[in-house]
């Protein structure tokens, strides 16, 4: 058991949820944007507004391209928010819509969200997105809206929560069978659809689970560490020219 | 001194019936520069209207650029409310004369200034109609505000700056109410008695008066900067390189003395021009003012300079980016702030022809305040364009709708000045006439002597008028 194992109380918690993308797994198909979308209702602005900056992802594909033509690879970077431990957005906000929960997500609240729009200043990785206008979902999307999940409006933030209405369902699956969440059972929708398995989710504070394991790994590394954030999200790194070739 | 010596011939009727010559019956003008004014306003409102209709994308603010006009407004209003504080708290502490007839346009310059800047931050959110939730009210969820959020303290230090600076100009304005009660008729007469509070003008009315008078004013200097340094900490509290900087309270609050004193020249030029009170604000005011006005400017250069020289020599990737950057794709916003705020300014300020001539002076506060309002876009816009992580960088374009309710904003200004100066004296008369006396001379044999002495006249020094 690791020393977050508690939450802001002291109390012990059996779940801290947490992430590694294996970057040299990542192929940068885009298959868990879409995954994301579908499962959380996250609206679609259109080619002119996204190009204005005002494309609404949960979690994006950053794509580098690394050495000088011809000798030219793209380098692939799958950036969701990564819960961080000790989150940027949280202290800032006026209203305690961005909080931290016992289980180490950012969680957002949407109906208590004024829109200052100053976590997503706050926010290292640019990973909150803000609802600019309101929300519109082109036929055929909205008729396969997500029943579990809120359709935020306009004027209020958003941002990745690992798929929370999934973590609940389980939880409550678990709960009702009187056994922990077997490692694995939860799947975010991005690490459900990612082709390669590049992405694994599971509780950090099992030691047994493969997140954890994965996480010790020596090509492990976090996004812009040294700010402090202690994000949850743990990246291995690509094979680079170094590896791969 | 033979130009500042034409008042003292003038009694007091005459010297009341000069000061409160804004509040003469209004003209075609004035009712066509208020219907202008009004009518911007309105617009303004419009375009507000529309934003709330649509949703935030009607402004030009995107993913990397979360704050755009409305921030950069909101703290370049704040900075220009500085003006009154500076002008009329410390003059009035330090005991120099010549403020007297500038001080109640500049506390009035501050209260219009804080209500416009306290409107933006509510333009500027999502969701406008959720403000409540700002505000520490019981709930069944047992949910405060977040006191952690350099945003509310703003919300607590603007609030209490407009009670503060409020209460500052009401009570500098008693006597004048008085005067101005004894001088009206009708329903003027009415609201005037209710406002002067029973002011009789007695011995003890006087001392009590004196003595609040200096105790708002050390009360309100505190605040005034506590105002602008929170308001540097909206930015300087948070990661975004370039905004996470220790020096940026000190530097704001410099920077808002700065445009707050150029704004007090500006007003005045105005107000001299418009209800002529060029027997009361002489070339003199505008010479003090001008030596304020560099000596703010020198402090504010070296503050920018000593930004801009730690990053440069930490030369701090990220840090650095975002000044190349700003160097880069604004580099003509960045030269017209170091020409207005420094490069002509301190020069210019040096030489006493150029402060004492009102248009020089006039160009240079413009020039200033101009260059501040860049000063304050820069720290904002492209500081957020350029973070951490560069897959999303990105740049911000005004729309029409901050245009207007920026335009909305200062037209607002000017319409409450001038309702302001129709409905109350914009010169202290009170102060003025202090000073009249104060500086009131008698012919004893072959010498002229000073009627009133105080304690810093001692030692053969007259003071300053």
């Amino acid at each position: 058991m690791s020393m977050k194992d508690t939450d802001n109380k002291g109390h012990t918690v059996k779940y801290k949820w947490g992430m590694i993308i294996d970057l040299d797994r990542c192929t940068g198909c885009g298959a868990c944007v879409v995954a994301c979308h579908a499962e959380n209702n996250v609206p679609f602005v259109g080619k002119k507004k996204s190009g204005y900056g005002r494309a609404m992802h949960w979690i994006r594909i950053e794509r580098y391209w690394e050495g000088e033509y011809p000798n030219v690879r793209a380098r692939f970077i799958p950036l969701l928010c990564q819960q961080c431990n000790n989150a940027p957005c949280e202290p800032v906000c006026p209203v305690y819509a961005s909080y931290h929960n016992a289980e180490g997500l950012n969680a957002q609240v949407y109906n208590r969200c004024v829109g200052t729009r100053y976590c997503a200043n706050n926010c290292p990785y640019s990973v909150r997105v803000f609802n600019f206008f309101e929300p519109s979902f082109p036929d055929p999307l909205n008729q396969q809206l997500n029943p579990d999940v809120t359709v935020r409006s306009k004027g209020v933030m958003e941002k990745c929560t690992f798929c929370i209405q999934r973590i609940r369902r389980d939880k409550e699956a678990a709960k009702q069978e009187r056994r922990v969440i077997r490692d694995g059972e939860i799947q975010p929708a991005c690490a459900q659809t990612c082709p390669p398995e590049a992405m694994v989710f599971g509780n950090m504070a099992d030691p047994e689970s493969r997140v954890f394991r994965l996480s010790r790994s020596t090509r492990r590394f976090r996004l812009i560490e040294d700010l402090g954030t202690d994000p949850s999200v743990i990246y291995l790194k690509g094979g680079g020219h170094e590896h791969v070739r | 001194m033979s130009d500042d010596r034409d008042l003292v011939s003038k009694d007091t009727k005459t010297i009341q019936q000069e000061l409160t010559s804004s509040m003469n019956p209004p003209t075609w003008k004035w009712f066509l520069l208020v219907g202008f004014l009004g009518l911007i306003v309105i617009w303004g409102g419009i375009a507000w209207g529309y934003q709330i209709k649509v949703g935030m994308g009607a402004a030009g603010i995107n993913l990397p650029v979360m704050w755009g006009f409305y921030i950069v407004s909101f703290v370049f209003w704040v900075g220009l409310s500085h003006s009154g504080t500076m002008v009329s708290a410390i003059l009035r502490l330090a005991k120099a004369n010549w403020r007297r007839p500038i001080l109640r346009g500049a506390e009035a310059l501050t209260v219009f200034t804080i209500l416009v800047a306290g409107t933006f931050p509510m333009i500027h959110l999502g969701r406008p109609w959720k403000l409540l939730y700002f505000l520490p009210i019981p709930n069944q969820r047992g949910l405060w505000p977040n006191f952690r959020s350099p945003l509310l303290w703003d919300i607590i230090a603007i609030t209490t700056y407009i009670i503060g600076s409020s209460l500052f100009l009401y009570l500098g304005m008693l006597p004048d109410l008085a005067i101005v009660r004894d001088r009206s008729s009708g329903w003027r007469k009415q609201l005037y008695s209710v406002l002067a509070m029973g002011w009789r003008g007695s011995a003890h009315e006087w001392r009590v008066f004196a003595k609040a008078s200096t105790l708002m004013a050390v009360l309100i200097i505190p605040v005034a900067v506590s105002v602008h340094s929170i308001v540097s900490w909206d930015f300087a509290m948070t990661l975004v390189p370039g905004w996470h900087s220790t020096i940026f309270a000190p530097y704001f609050v410099i920077g808002a003395i700065f445009s707050g004193v150029a704004a007090v020249i500006t007003v005045m030029v105005v107000i001299r021009k418009a209800f002529h009170l060029e027997a009361y604000l002489r070339p003199i005011h505008f010479d003090n003012m001008g030596k304020i006005l560099l000596v703010v400017s020198l402090l504010w250069t070296y503050f920018y300079f000593s930004e801009v020289l730690t990053t440069w020599y930490g030369h701090k990737p990220i840090e650095w980016e975002v000044f190349t950057f700003i160097a880069e794709r604004y580099w003509y916003l960045l030269g017209l702030m170091v020409l207005g705020n420094s490069c002509i300014t301190i020069p210019a300020l040096c030489f006493k022809k150029v402060r004492r001539s009102i248009p020089a002076i006039l160009i240079i506060s413009l020039f200033v305040n101009v260059g501040m309002f860049i000063e304050r876009f820069l720290i904002v816009v492209p500081t957020l364009s350029h973070r951490n992580v560069p897959f999303i960088w990105g740049v911000y374009h005004p729309t029409w709708v901050e245009i207007s309710i920026m335009a909305a904003a200062f037209a607002g200004f000017a319409l409450l000045y001038t309702l302001f100066s129709k409905f109350f004296p914009i010169v202290s008369i009170n102060d003025v006439m202090e000073g009249e006396i104060l500086r009131s001379k008698t012919q004893l044999g072959r010498t002229t002597l000073n009627t009133h002495i105080t304690e810093e006249q001692q030692d053969g020094n007259p003071g300053t008028f």
